[in-house]
C-alpha cells in the first residue's frame, strides 16, 4: 500500500484526481492476521454527509442532554425522567416506572430493539452501523477532530511521516487531549443515568460520588478514547458479532450500498475529448477508496468490513458530475437490480417480502404487547407463601391452624386500605397479629411504594376440616379502586 | 534428549511426546501470557509489602496498611451497633412489653431482630419455624406450659427452665413408678384416668379405680380437674395437646420415669434487648396469649 498518493494528473476530464492507492483492507490482499493500517478517510460532501451530520447531532444531544430532563412525579420519588436507580431498585422512563419484578418488561424492549434491528437490516443493510451505532458516532467524531487539527487525508498523512517536531507535538496532544476531554464527557454522562443527575454531578466533582460512578466514569473515558480514537474499524471488523449476522439477515433484494458493476465496468482512466462508447463509467480515480473510513474498496462487492455508511456514494457522485456522467454510480441499489440490468430489465425495488413482511409483523406484535402490558399493568401485586414449618397447628380446643405469610406490593404513592380474605369452608376464622379482623377478613394498609409483609393465620373449628389439604383462595381487595388480586392456596387440615 | 525432533509442516520444535503418533509442537508461551505472568509476580512482591502476607513464629508480617479482617469486622459490628442504638434503646425503655407491640416501627425492629435471634439459638430445638419436637414444646400453638403472655415468655428465655439459674423454673413430674411412689398396677391403673381426662379412649374401670389417687398425688400440680397450672408447669391434661405424647405408652412411661425436660438461661448469653425481641417474635408466632 502506498501511503503518499502521488501527483494528480490534469489531464483527467473534469480535472479528475486520480489517486494510485490500493484500498488498505481491500478485499484481495487481506490476510486474517495481520497489524492494524492507520486508515486516513478523505473528507467527503453530500447528501449522505449532512444526513450523517444532523443523525450525530441528534443521538450526542440525546445521550448527552436525557439525564437532565425532568419529570416531576410527586414527593419520595425522584424526578429524573430517564434513571436506573439500582439502590431504590426502579427504573424510571419518563411516565414508565418498572420494578426488579417487572425486568420482563426489559426483555421486551431488547426483543423489540432486535427486531427493529433485523428489519431494517433486511430492508437497508446495515443502515443502524453506517449511521447510528455509537463506534460510527463517536468515530465520525474523533475523525472530525483528527481532521481539524491535522488537516485532511494528505496533511494527516504527510504528518504520520514526518519527524517529531515541535508542531507535530503540539498537533497530536491537542488531538489526543480533545480526544480524552470527549471520552470524559461520554463516561461523565454516562454514570448520570444511574443517580439524580444534579446532585451526582456535584458530588462527583467534590469527590464524593460512589465508587462506581467513579469506576464507570474511567472505563467509558478510555473505551471511548481508545475505541474511537485508536481502534475504529478494528471495533466492527473483529469486536462486534453483528457483521457475521447480518449476512443471515439480508438477501438479494436488500437496498445496500452497491457498486454497479454493470454500469461502472470496463473501468479506467478517462481524458479530456475522449468516449464513452464501449467502457464503463467508473474513471479508477479511487475517490470511494479513499473517503472509506473502513479502508475497502466498495467496487470488490459486498463485504463483511463494509458498514453501509455511504460516504462512497457522496464521493463518487461528485466524481461523476465533474466528469459529466449521471450520479448513482455508487448507490443504495441491490444485487437483484444489477442482474435485472444486465438482462436488460427494468430495476425495481421490492421492500415488501416474506422476509421484512415476517420481521415487521413481529415486531408490531411485539409492541402491541408491551403497550397492552405497559398499559395494564397492576398496580398491586400479592405473593402468598404458606407456613410450612408447621404445616399446621393443632390449637388447645383441637382447632386446626394455618399460618399464611402475605407480600404486598403496593406500586402507588399513597397508602391503600386493603381486605385479606381467605375463601375456604364456613367457619374458617382469620386473624393477623396487630390488625383488625372480622371473621374471613383481615383489614390493614399497605403503605405507598413499599412491600408490606403481614403473617395472617386461618383457623378451622374442631372437627370442621380433617385429614385433607383443602384448596383456599386469598383475596386481597382495595375496596377504594376495586382492584384486587386472588392467590390460590390450600389449607392443611392434618397428617392423616 | 539431546536430539530436537523438528515438525515437518510447521518447522516447530516438539516435545518428543507422541499419542497415536500425535505429537505436541513446543510453541513458545504467548507473548501477553508472559507479561501477565511477569506483572503478577511483580504484583505478588508488593503485595508482601503492603497486605499481611508472611507467618512468623509468633504472629505474622503485618504489611504497611496494617490490614486486619478482624478488626473491620469489629469496626463493621460497631456501625451495626451504633445504627441500631436509637431502637435498642426504646426497645431497653419500652414502659411494658405491649407497647413495644403497639408501635408497629418498633415491633418491626424487634420480630426482624427476633427472627434471627431464633434461628441462630433456639431453632435446634424448637425447630426452625418453632413447631417444635417431642420434648420440646411448639411456639406456634396456644398451650403453654409456664405462660404464654409477653412477660411469661421474656421470663422463660431469661432464666430457662430446670437450668443452672437460681431464678428458673423448677418443679418437674416425679418419677412415680421408678421412684416407688406408686405400685405397678396403679400407675397402669392411672394411665386409663389420664386419657379419660382428654376424652381418648381408655379403660373405664381402670380410670374408676385410679380417680382417688389422681386425686391424692397429682391434683396438687394439675388441678382437680386436670387442667394444669402455669404457674408450676403443669400442663393441662384435657386438650389435644402432648408434649412428649398422648398415646397410653408414652403416658405410661411419663408416669413411671417422670419427665424433666431442660431450657437453658440465657440471660448473660443473649442482651436484654436481644431476649426481649425473641420474646415479641416467639409471641407473633400466633398462639400467644
Amino acid at each position: 500500500m502506498s501511503v503518499t498518493d502521488p501527483a494528480p494528473s490534469s489531464e483527467l476530464s473534469g480535472g479528475v484526481v486520480r489517486h494510485e492507492v490500493e484500498a488498505v483492507n481491500a478485499a484481495g490482499t487481506r490476510t486474517l492476521y495481520k497489524a492494524r493500517e492507520p486508515i486516513y478517510p478523505k473528507r467527503v460532501k453530500g447528501a449522505f454527509r449532512n444526513l450523517k451530520w444532523i443523525i450525530m447531532a441528534l443521538t450526542l444531544g440525546v445521550y448527552y442532554i436525557t439525564p437532565w430532563i425532568r419529570w416531576p412525579r410527586g414527593p419520595g420519588e425522584p424526578d429524573q425522567a430517564v434513571l436506573a436507580d439500582f439502590a431504590g431498585r426502579r427504573f424510571y422512563f419518563f411516565f414508565i416506572e418498572i420494578w426488579p419484578d417487572q425486568l420482563y418488561f426489559l426483555t421486551g424492549v431488547l426483543i423489540i430493539a432486535a427486531l427493529s434491528l433485523f428489519l431494517a437490516t433486511a430492508l437497508f443493510g446495515r443502515i443502524w452501523c453506517g449511521y447510528s451505532c455509537p463506534q460510527t458516532v463517536w468515530t465520525d467524531l474523533y475523525v472530525w477532530v483528527e481532521r481539524k487539527i491535522e488537516g485532511d487525508r494528505n496533511a494527516r498523512m504527510k504528518l504520520a511521516k514526518a519527524p517529531w517536531t515541535a508542531d507535530k507535538i503540539r498537533k497530536r496532544v491537542s488531538k489526543h487531549v480533545i480526544w480524552i476531554l470527549i471520552g470524559m464527557a461520554t463516561g461523565g454522562a454516562w454514570i448520570l443515568y444511574f443517580h439524580d443527575a444534579p446532585s451526582l454531578a456535584r458530588d462527583f466533582f467534590r469527590g464524593d460520588a460512589p465508587f462506581t460512578s467513579y469506576f464507570f466514569f474511567a472505563l467509558l473515558t478510555l473505551t471511548t478514547y481508545i475505541f474511537a480514537g485508536s481502534m475504529r474499524e478494528q471495533v466492527c471488523t473483529y469486536m462486534c458479532p453483528w457483521p457475521r449476522i447480518q449476512a443471515a439477515l439480508t438477501d438479494e433484494e436488500t437496498l445496500e450500498v452497491t457498486y454497479k458493476v454493470d454500469r461502472g465496468e470496463p473501468r479506467g482512466a478517462h481524458k479530456k475529448g475522449d468516449t464513452w462508447d464501449g467502457r464503463g463509467d467508473c474513471v479508477s480515480c479511487r475517490a470511494c477508496v479513499i473517503s472509506c473510513p473502513m479502508g475497502i474498496d466498495i467496487r470488490d462487492g459486498a463485504q463483511l468490513e463494509c458498514i453501509n455508511c455511504a460516504l462512497c456514494i457522496d464521493a463518487c457522485d461528485d466524481i461523476m458530475k465533474k466528469v459529466g456522467r449521471p450520479t448513482g454510480l455508487i448507490a443504495y441499489d441491490t444485487d437483484a437490480n444489477i442482474a435485472r440490468r444486465q438482462a436488460g430489465e427494468k430495476p425495481t425495488v421490492k421492500l415488501l417480502r416474506p422476509r421484512t413482511i415476517l420481521y415487521g409483523s413481529v415486531l408490531a406484535f411485539v409492541c402491541a404487547l408491551m403497550i397492552y402490558g405497559l398499559s395494564t399493568q397492576a398496580t398491586m401485586v400479592v405473593n402468598v407463601l404458606r407456613d410450612r414449618t408447621p404445616p399446621f397447628i393443632l390449637m388447645s380446643d383441637g382447632s386446626i391452624r394455618n399460618a399464611y405469610t402475605v407480600k404486598i406490593v403496593n406500586r402507588e404513592n399513597y397508602t391503600r386500605d386493603l381486605k385479606i380474605t381467605v375463601e375456604g369452608p364456613d367457619g374458617m376464622v382469620v386473624g393477623a397479629v396487630g390488625e383488625k379482623a372480622e371473621g374471613a377478613t383481615v383489614t390493614l394498609d399497605a403503605p405507598g411504594d413499599t412491600v408490606r409483609s403481614v403473617r395472617i393465620f386461618a383457623t378451622m373449628p374442631p372437627g370442621a376440616a380433617h385429614g385433607a389439604s383443602i384448596p383456599v383462595i386469598v383475596r386481597v381487595l382495595d375496596p377504594d379502586t376495586g382492584e384486587e388480586v386472588l392467590n390460590p392456596t390450600v389449607f392443611m387440615a392434618g397428617r392423616e | 534428549m539431546s536430539d530436537k525432533e523438528i515438525d515437518e509442516t510447521t518447522g516447530v520444535e516438539t516435545t518428543g511426546h507422541s499419542w497415536d503418533d500425535i505429537r505436541e509442537l513446543n510453541n513458545p508461551l504467548p507473548r501477553w501470557w508472559l507479561i501477565v505472568w511477569y506483572i503478577s509476580i511483580v504484583w505478588a512482591i508488593g503485595y508482601w509489602v503492603v497486605m499481611p502476607s508472611w507467618p512468623g513464629i509468633s504472629g505474622y508480617l503485618k504489611g504497611t496498611r496494617n490490614h486486619s479482617e478482624r478488626a473491620n469486622v469489629e469496626v463493621a459490628v460497631a456501625e451495626l451497633d451504633a445504627q441500631r442504638a436509637d431502637a435498642t434503646r426504646r426497645l431497653l425503655t419500652a414502659p411494658n412489653m405491649q407497647a413495644i407491640e403497639n408501635d408497629p416501627d418498633l415491633q418491626a425492629f424487634a420480630l426482624a431482630a427476633g427472627e434471627s435471634l431464633f434461628g441462630d439459638n433456639c431453632a435446634t430445638c424448637h425447630g426452625a419455624g418453632g413447631q417444635g419436637f417431642k420434648g420440646y414444646p411448639n411456639l406456634n400453638d396456644d398451650d403453654w406450659l409456664w405462660g404464654g403472655k409477653l412477660e411469661d415468655i421474656r421470663q422463660t428465655i431469661r432464666y430457662g427452665i430446670r437450668s443452672d439459674h437460681a431464678e428458673a423454673h423448677l418443679s418437674l413430674m416425679q418419677a412415680y413408678g421408678a421412684g416407688g411412689l406408686l405400685p405397678r398396677e396403679t400407675v397402669d391403673d392411672l394411665v386409663h384416668y389420664v386419657r379419660s381426662l382428654s376424652g381418648q379412649e381408655h379403660d373405664e374401670a381402670a380410670a374408676m379405680r385410679a380417680a382417688p389417687v389422681f386425686q391424692v398425688q397429682c391434683v396438687q400440680c394439675h388441678g382437680a380437674e386436670g387442667k394444669g397450672d402455669q404457674s408450676q408447669g403443669a400442663p393441662n391434661l384435657t386438650d389435644p395437646i402432648w408434649l412428649y405424647g398422648g398415646d397410653a405408652m408414652t403416658i405410661r412411661e411419663t408416669l413411671w420415669n417422670g419427665r424433666g425436660g431442660v431450657m437453658p438461661t440465657w440471660e448473660g448469653r443473649l442482651s436484654e434487648e436481644e431476649i426481649l425481641a425473641l420474646a415479641v417474635y416467639v409471641h407473633s408466632l400466633g398462639g400467644g396469649e
